[in-house]
């Protein structure tokens, strides 16, 4: 009965009933391939759909100064054609048979997924195994300069004509120093996107594009050895690529910074941000606690001090980033009209100094842990939920059902380190950025020590 | 990790065994899974209001959804009144503050939110089993007896004032707004936004808003749908005590018969939304689409999966997989009681927006010129007609099919009906709703760009009259 398992999941905070019953599980079965493929299998019979979710462990984070975007650029090649599914097999064949596919990318990973009805499954896989092993004999020119164009609308939507946007071209080569690999933006830039060679696209390909640099999850209404059949059918005899040498970055430490950007918005919005620690470090949920307690409700700190008893912002998040190598926390807020945002600073680091030197009380603390608990356990409601996490705690952990060590993270969590990591990663070093309406630069927020 | 060594055995004759594969051949599919229905129960409870039910007891969970007519159809002279009323529910109610209401929720692992559509009120209550009977006195409260303070309907009310302003950033939005203030004309409830602008947002007070709730939040036009791990018994017993005594309406506010028409154009008509500098043009090509009860709906989800509503769809295959002109380009109905827009939307390189409009024209000529063939009919009815099952995976989904197919008194099986229907639909009816239903040369053209730079290129087509329209005015 996994259903039954999972449901102390979608019990939205019981906190209680988590602490005392038994543990949370998603069972998933881990097999390899001896070219290095590592399937995972998880049951859920309750609906007569299947997901299958493929994670590459290359990201933007693996890119070269010069080709930066360029992983999200092959994530878009991805769904140009292979050899025995020429273009536009792969969205045609799916979509007669009922199922929907995308894929995204981050500094991380790069993940590739199909959800559909259970009778989708061979064509899924088939499919999957075609681009993973024979992608490159299709590949040409063309389709690179036609997926080029399309990424760069994705920037011009997504950066250029977005409120705000620019601001993240901009952040990460102030937080991370110059050459690694979090100091340019997942999606990248214009000039960089230009630059891109077919001879980058079978290098990138042959390089990360492997059987044994990927992971593959099937979840769903499906029966574990039929899964096994087909992938034993379809990927046993793509080959093993070479081992990967990843980066490893040197240590370094941010400058305190402050910058002022115009853009065409009609309220000012402050961006405050400071280097952490990476996932799953020791103080990584710490800080993700932290960042509840300031403003991930409307109980929070922040969000009563800036939006309902000050009255000067209109909405401010916070949010820790631990990401594979590295990480970093962020406070956005926006100004309420006619307020500028060195108000909204002043007001910030008030609070933070109070959090700093009194903690949280026990019961934020508890409503924290429990909110985080929920929002995680929503996130895996659906069996596509589940399948992209199974994924990132098999990348992260090397065991997919981490579910409850993950949760155990958040239940350990003290006052006293809530406390601590706010003392220690949150009152130095901190990158900000005022975004202003064009010609307001009086409205930015001062630089000043913390 | 449970590691199977056996499984990894068995890989090795497999190499062989692989390499017989013919991987040229698209390997054969079963017959998808038939849809199952869930079993749907009804009863009454007390004062008329109406109860749905579908037990689900693999989960100790709750989704319960109470839907009451009426929504922002009903806002009259005060557009956003509905959805700001909706909306002051959760900010306080009976011996609670917005923070203790909120503070509580989370404690019982609860979530409540209240909104308004154009023509319902919906607030749904997700909650574990055990904290039921609690969670439901806090929706007693909200529903029954809000607050509505004076201090906090001031503060949302000036957060709502900022939300406006903000519309003005976003060109998205912005062509949304003007889309529909044009298509809709004044006096029409689709002209607005749902939230409002600013004059009538100034406006709110307690009083205007707590009249507004006595008015529309009546048990008469109410009814739950609940899905979760509860008996038709035990919710009735629970609901009874919580809202036996909610009574009925003494003046239930009702919606003016809608006298004004969509638009309805004997020529393209172009308006243009200056944002200098644009790295993108918003286009909104569309027209007034169909109800939700039009005999007419299987046959337009299928053209409209062909036209813009799937990836490998004809509009998004030619602009940005040919073309590479945007990120994507889609097309929608919106299905309500009263015909809601039918919109293909994009966005695209500013130097391209005369090259993109001569790409969306062509492609829906055709689809009204010609046929389409066999293969492009077939793979969007399966899109169509297998993608129902998806809707029902979780409670919530459950929940809101049962919400959205009440809202037009059809029953759970009409689902069935539907992918029959849609399985019927032929390469004829997809041509005679395209024609029907595809403007092609009685659009309204609505593009938020740089002016200076697209207007030439666009008035070069000679589609049709050029109006300017001011930010100010659309988002004001």
């Amino acid at each position: 009965m996994r259903r039954l398992i999972l449901t102390l999941a979608f019990a939205g905070a019981p906190a209680l009933a988590l602490a005392q019953g038994a543990p949370l599980r998603v069972p998933a079965t881990v097999d390899t391939l001896p070219n290095g493929l590592t399937l995972i299998i998880h049951e859920d019979h309750s609906v007569p759909i299947v997901t299958s979710n493929v994670w590459f462990h290359v990201g933007s984070g693996d890119e070269k100064p010069g080709r930066t975007g360029f992983a999200h650029l092959f994530e878009h090649l991805m769904f140009m054609g292979s050899q025995n599914a020429p273009y536009p097999q792969f969205d045609r064949l799916l979509e007669a048979a009922g199922a929907n596919n995308n894929g995204s990318t981050t500094e991380d990973r790069t993940n590739y997924y199909e959800d559909g009805p259970t009778s989708a499954l061979p064509l899924m896989m088939w499919l999957e195994a075609d681009r993973m092993g024979w992608l490159l004999p299709t590949m040409d020119i063309p389709k690179v300069d036609l997926q080029r164009d399309v990424v760069k609308n994705e920037r011009r939507q997504s950066v250029e004509n977005q409120p705000y946007g620019m601001v993240y071209d901009y952040l990460p080569k102030l937080l991370y120093p110059a050459g690694h690999t979090y100091s340019w933006s997942v999606i990248g830039s214009m000039a960089d996107l230009s630059a891109a060679s077919l001879e980058d696209v079978k290098d990138f390909f042959r390089r990360y594009y492997a059987p044994n640099n990927a992971t593959l999850v099937v979840a769903g209404d499906v029966k574990p050895d039929d899964v096994r059949a087909f992938v034993r059918k379809y990927f046993s005899d793509i080959p093993r690529g070479p081992a990967i040498e990843r980066p490893v970055p040197a240590k370094f430490t941010v400058r305190d910074t402050a910058i002022v950007l115009e853009d065409r918005v009609q309220l000012p919005r402050l961006y405050l941000n400071w280097h952490t620690v990476k996932g799953w470090h020791a103080d990584d949920a710490a800080l993700d606690i932290a960042a509840y307690v300031l403003a991930g409700s409307r109980t929070s700190r922040l969000t009563q001090a800036l939006v309902y008893n000050g009255e000067i912002a209109t909405n401010v998040n916070a949010r820790q980033d631990g990401k594979r190598l590295d990480g970093d926390f962020s406070i956005i807020a926006t100004a309420r009209p006619g307020r500028g945002l060195d108000t909204l600073r002043t007001v910030i680091d008030a609070e933070l100094a109070r959090l700093a030197s009194e903690g949280p009380t026990a019961r934020e603390l508890e409503q924290a842990r429990n909110a985080t608990e929920a929002a995680f356990l929503r996130g895996i409601e659906r069996v596509a939920g589940k399948a992209d996490r199974l994924n990132a705690y098999y990348y992260q952990t090397g065991n997919p059902d981490s579910f409850q060590a993950d949760l155990d993270r958040y239940r350990a969590v003290t006052a006293a380190d809530v406390q601590r990591v706010v003392k220690q990663y949150l009152r130095t070093n901190r990158v900000m950025a005022s975004v202003v309406p064009q010609g307001k630069l009086d409205l930015a927020a001062k630089k000043v020590a913390p | 990790m449970r590691y199977s060594a056996l499984f990894l055995c068995a890989f090795a004759p497999a190499i062989a065994f692989a390499q017989a594969v013919d991987r040229t051949q698209v390997p054969a599919l079963d017959k998808p899974p038939v849809l199952k229905l869930p079993t749907l129960e009804r009863a009454g409870i007390s004062n008329g209001v109406t109860l749905q039910l579908v037990q689900q007891h693999e989960l100790p969970l709750v989704q319960l959804t109470l839907v009451i007519a009426g929504g922002t159809k009903l806002d009259a002279d005060q557009p956003g009144l509905a959805s700001f009323a909706a909306r002051m529910l959760t900010e306080g109610a009976g011996a609670r503050d917005a923070n203790a209401l909120q503070s509580q929720l989370a404690f019982l692992g609860a979530q409540l939110f209240a909104s308004a559509g154009t023509d319902a009120f919906t607030i749904s209550l997700n909650v574990p089993k055990r904290a039921l009977g609690e969670a439901l006195d806090l929706l007693g409260d909200v529903v029954l007896r809000p607050s509505f303070r004076s201090a906090d309907v001031r503060r949302q009310r000036d957060l709502r004032l900022a939300g406006i302003l903000q519309r003005r950033d976003n060109p998205n939005m912005l062509a949304a707004l003007a889309f529909n203030q044009i298509v809709f004309p004044a006096g029409h409830p689709y002209h607005r936004a749902s939230d409002g602008d600013s004059a009538s947002t100034a406006r709110l007070d307690s009083a205007a808003v707590r009249a507004f709730y006595e008015q529309t939040f009546v048990p008469e036009r109410a009814r739950f749908v609940v899905v979760g791990d509860v008996t038709v018994p035990e919710m009735r017993a629970l609901l009874g005590r919580t809202f036996g005594a909610w009574t009925r309406g003494t003046t239930p506010r009702t919606m003016a018969a809608v006298t004004v028409k969509p638009v309805s154009n004997t020529q393209v008509k172009i308006y243009l939304v200056d944002k200098p500098n644009a790295a993108q043009s918003i286009i909104y090509l569309g027209a007034p689409g169909a109800d939700r009860l039009s005999p007419d709906y299987p046959a337009l989800m299928v053209m409209n999966t062909i036209l813009g509503g799937s990836f490998s769809s004809r509009l998004n295959s030619n602009l940005r997989e040919t073309k590479g002109y945007t990120y994507g380009i889609s097309s929608r109905f919106t299905w309500a009681p009263l015909a809601g827009p039918f919109v293909i939307s994009s966005a695209v390189r500013s130097t391209v927006t005369d090259s993109a409009l001569i790409e969306v024209f062509r492609e829906v000529k055709a689809l009204r010129d010609l046929a389409v063939d066999a293969a492009e009919l077939e793979r969007a009815k399966a899109y169509v007609a297998l993608g129902v099952p998806q809707r029902f995976e979780t409670n919530s989904q459950v929940a809101a099919q049962l919400v959205d197919l009440g809202a037009y008194g059809l029953p759970l099986a009409s689902l069935g009906d539907f992918v029959s229907k849609v399985n019927q639909v032929t390469a004829a009816d997809v041509q005679r709703v395209a024609r029907q239903y595809l403007p092609a040369g009685t659009a309204t053209l609505l593009i938020v760009g740089d002016v200076a730079k697209v207007r030439a290129g666009i008035e070069a087509l000679k589609l049709g009259s050029i109006s300017l329209l001011d930010v100010q005015q659309v988002a004001r």
